[in-house]
């Protein structure tokens, strides 16, 4: 491994990390989302700067090509949050139901204010 | 059936008869209790009767509809709900005399039915009887309905229960003949047309509707039903006679019925192993 892929390694890692906080602290970003993202450059960060943990893990879980182990974290990582957004795209529709349904009730009695006022006062 | 146990086991020292007689004696009481409390309930008072009719671009036949509901049931409410129509079908409700709540977008029959729910439960509205805007319902088939409140919590009008002339052939009715079988077994009653939008619910029934109506396809026949049992409500069916739907045909297509029919099971099986937790009422808003 060269120095420059070395370096490349732990900038790229590091500039996950840099914009997953900004986004956090800029209050674009809710913490619910951003773990997976934060975890992930986490990972990078430990594998750029001491390649040998890769090396190290992909011998402990029995993987014979350590970049395997790489790939294989990477796309586990992204298939989570892939499946996070679809539960969370079913909340947001759920909501969005009950919102629909609020709204067109509070209408209906908006049209008609004294009628239904006329019974509850005798 | 219960009578006829005793009668047969002729050793009144027999261990059965003993447990029978125990499980039995004290549980027939407390039927016939529950039964003149809920025909009691039925005869002395004015029932607030609320007739929703889910409406997705029925212009043409919405207005007529309710004016027949009204000329046959003089003391309903009649509640349409346009379910996102861009057809006016909210007008011509409305000039017929209906209540009419606008959903914002197409939420599918389920959403239309939940406010329809949420409105009887906020109005103090004791049945719920759904109509479908498109006229295959007949409204003088209500009062049937409603009478079978007296000992259920909701009544399902039935397509193949002896009256009527609604035939369904082919492939398609296999597949509604085997849900029946499967749906018919696990909600505890025998029901020969599952996927009937013609149903009347009572108080416990609105209760629970209101909050849990499933808005996804065939949530509102289907999974409703199976919420309904597992809540512990009675459902009854109780034939009625069809008519001809006005516009539409079904479809005979054998690739359409198994699909329909594993999409049935689908949510058959899903609506089975939802955690009891997510059906509780009471918890909304």
């Amino acid at each position: 491994m060269t120095l420059t892929s070395y370096l490349l390694g732990i900038i790229a890692a590091g500039l996950v990390l840099v914009v997953v906080v900004e986004l956090l602290r800029r209050g674009r970003l809710r913490e619910r989302h951003a773990v997976w993202w934060f975890l992930a450059g986490l990972l990078a960060l430990i594998a750029g700067v001491f390649p040998s943990t890769v090396a190290w893990a992909a011998q402990v879980t029995g993987i014979e090509v350590p970049i395997n182990l790489v790939f294989f974290v990477s796309i586990a990582i992204l298939f989570l949050v892939c499946l996070q957004h679809s539960a969370e795209l079913t909340r947001l529709e759920s909501k969005t139901r009950t919102l629909a349904e609020r709204v067109a009730l509070l209408e209906l009695e908006q049209r008609k204010p004294l009628a239904r006022d006329v019974p509850k006062s005798d | 059936m219960m009578a006829t146990e005793f009668m047969w086991s002729k050793s009144p020292r027999h261990p059965f008869t003993a447990v029978a007689r125990r499980v039995f004696g004290s549980l027939v009481p407390t039927l016939g209790r529950e039964l003149i409390d809920r025909i009691g309930t039925v005869s002395t008072e004015q029932q607030r009767i609320l007739i929703v009719m889910p409406a997705y671009n029925e212009s043409a036949s919405v207005g007529g509809v309710v004016k027949e509901v009204f000329a046959k049931l003089p003391d309903v409410s009649v509640l349409v709900v346009d379910d996102g129509s861009v057809d006016g079908t909210a007008r011509a409700a409305r000039l017929a005399g209906a209540e009419v709540a606008v959903l914002p977008f197409n939420l599918g029959v389920g959403g239309a039915m939940r406010t329809g729910f949420r409105y009887a439960l906020e109005n103090d509205f004791e049945v719920v009887v759904q109509i479908d805007a498109d006229g295959q319902h007949d409204p003088s088939a209500v009062p049937a309905l409603i009478a079978g409140l007296a000992l259920a919590d909701l009544v399902v009008g039935a397509r193949f229960a002896g009256e009527g002339n609604y035939v369904a052939r082919g492939p398609r009715r296999w597949a509604m003949l085997v849900l029946a079988w499967t749906l018919s077994r696990s909600v505890g009653t025998r029901l020969t047309d599952t996927t009937s939008g013609f149903k009347a619910s009572g108080p416990r029934a609105i209760a629970l509707f209101a909050t849990h109506y499933p808005a996804e396809y065939l949530g509102d026949t289907i999974e409703a039903l199976v919420i309904a049992a597992r809540s512990g409500l009675v459902i009854k069916q109780v034939p009625t006679a069809m008519r001809e739907r006005a516009g539409g045909t079904p479809s005979h297509n054998p690739i359409q019925a198994a699909a329909y029919l594993s999409r049935a099971w689908l949510a058959l099986l899903f609506a089975h192993v939802r955690p009891a937790s997510s059906y509780r009422v009471g918890v909304q808003s």
